[in-house]
């Protein structure tokens, strides 16, 4: 019962802020509101028994990428910051989309009949991840290492002041 | 029963953030508003691969295994996104997806 009340806060708090999210006029706050979002993801995993992914969550989503995020904001929001989240006049044909998606999940996952295997999860899931990650999946490993390197090498490239040489635009 | 809660609420809970995350991609304008979209539609997708992982296979990690490469990519995702938000606003000026039609530089 404990449980289930934990994910009714939790599910309230996440939508709530994902719909603020979408919603807000100002992208600042929408911003602020997505964090909120990451902290309440992280309790989903808590829940769930995946202790490290909720420590990986906060750490990479709600230190890291809103961070980011915010700096990005900073750096390319000039004037007008009050309705710089505004939607566009495709929203008509969003609403249809979104719930369609919506349903079409909610009622293939309420059909279905699920038969869980009633094994808890085991206790100190980082002992279990760490053979798995590093032993069975050390190719993909190293892949998503070598991704972030070319990716951070990528974006400084991006971002780089690009010099003024007369004719080149 | 083991515990009261079932795969059912997770999925709905999925499917629902994953719905709000669709409605920002498609609506929005502003570039740096539909990259968060993005990311709330990643995590929709690793709440779904959890709790698979917690109710059906616990003890072979392959749903957490799979959380963490989307955590990776998603996290270069928004960091090549945002950089190629910070070229485009050098070049043209603007954050708006609709005035981004051109084929050229």
């Amino acid at each position: 019962m404990g449980e289930f009340i934990a994910f009714i806060i939790l599910a309230v708090c996440l939508l709530g802020s994902a719909l603020l999210v979408v919603t807000l006029r100002d992208i600042v706050h929408a911003v602020l509101c997505l964090i909120l979002v990451f902290f309440s993801v992280a309790g989903i995993f808590i829940l769930l028994n995946a202790d490290f992914l909720a420590v990986v969550q906060i750490l990479v989503y709600a230190g890291g990428v809103s961070i980011m995020v915010v700096f990005g904001v900073m750096t390319v929001q000039r004037t007008q910051i009050q309705r710089s989240n505004s939607a566009n006049s495709r929203f008509l044909v969003a609403i249809p989309v979104v719930f369609g998606t919506f349903l079409v999940a909610a009622i293939t996952a309420a059909r279905n009949i699920w038969t869980p295997a009633n094994v808890p999860v085991p206790e100190n899931d980082i002992k279990h991840l760490a053979p798995i990650l590093l032993d069975n999946y050390v190719i993909p490993f190293e892949a998503a290492a070598i991704l972030l390197t070319v990716a951070m090498t990528g974006a400084l490239l991006l971002v780089k002041e690009v010099k003024d040489s007369g004719n080149k635009s | 029963m083991a515990t009261s809660l079932n795969p059912t609420y997770f999925i709905f809970l999925s499917a629902a953030l994953f719905a709000i995350g669709v409605y920002g991609v498609i609506a929005k304008k502003n570039i740096i508003a539909v990259l968060v979209s993005i990311e709330m539609m990643l995590a929709a997708v690793n709440i779904n691969l959890v709790a698979f992982n917690k109710f059906f296979t616990p003890e072979a990690f392959i749903g957490q295994i799979f959380a963490i490469f989307v955590v990776t990519v998603a996290a270069v995702e928004i960091g090549l996104g945002l950089a190629l938000a910070i070229a485009l606003v050098r070049k043209r000026g603007t954050t708006n997806l609709d005035d981004f039609d051109w084929l050229k530089w």
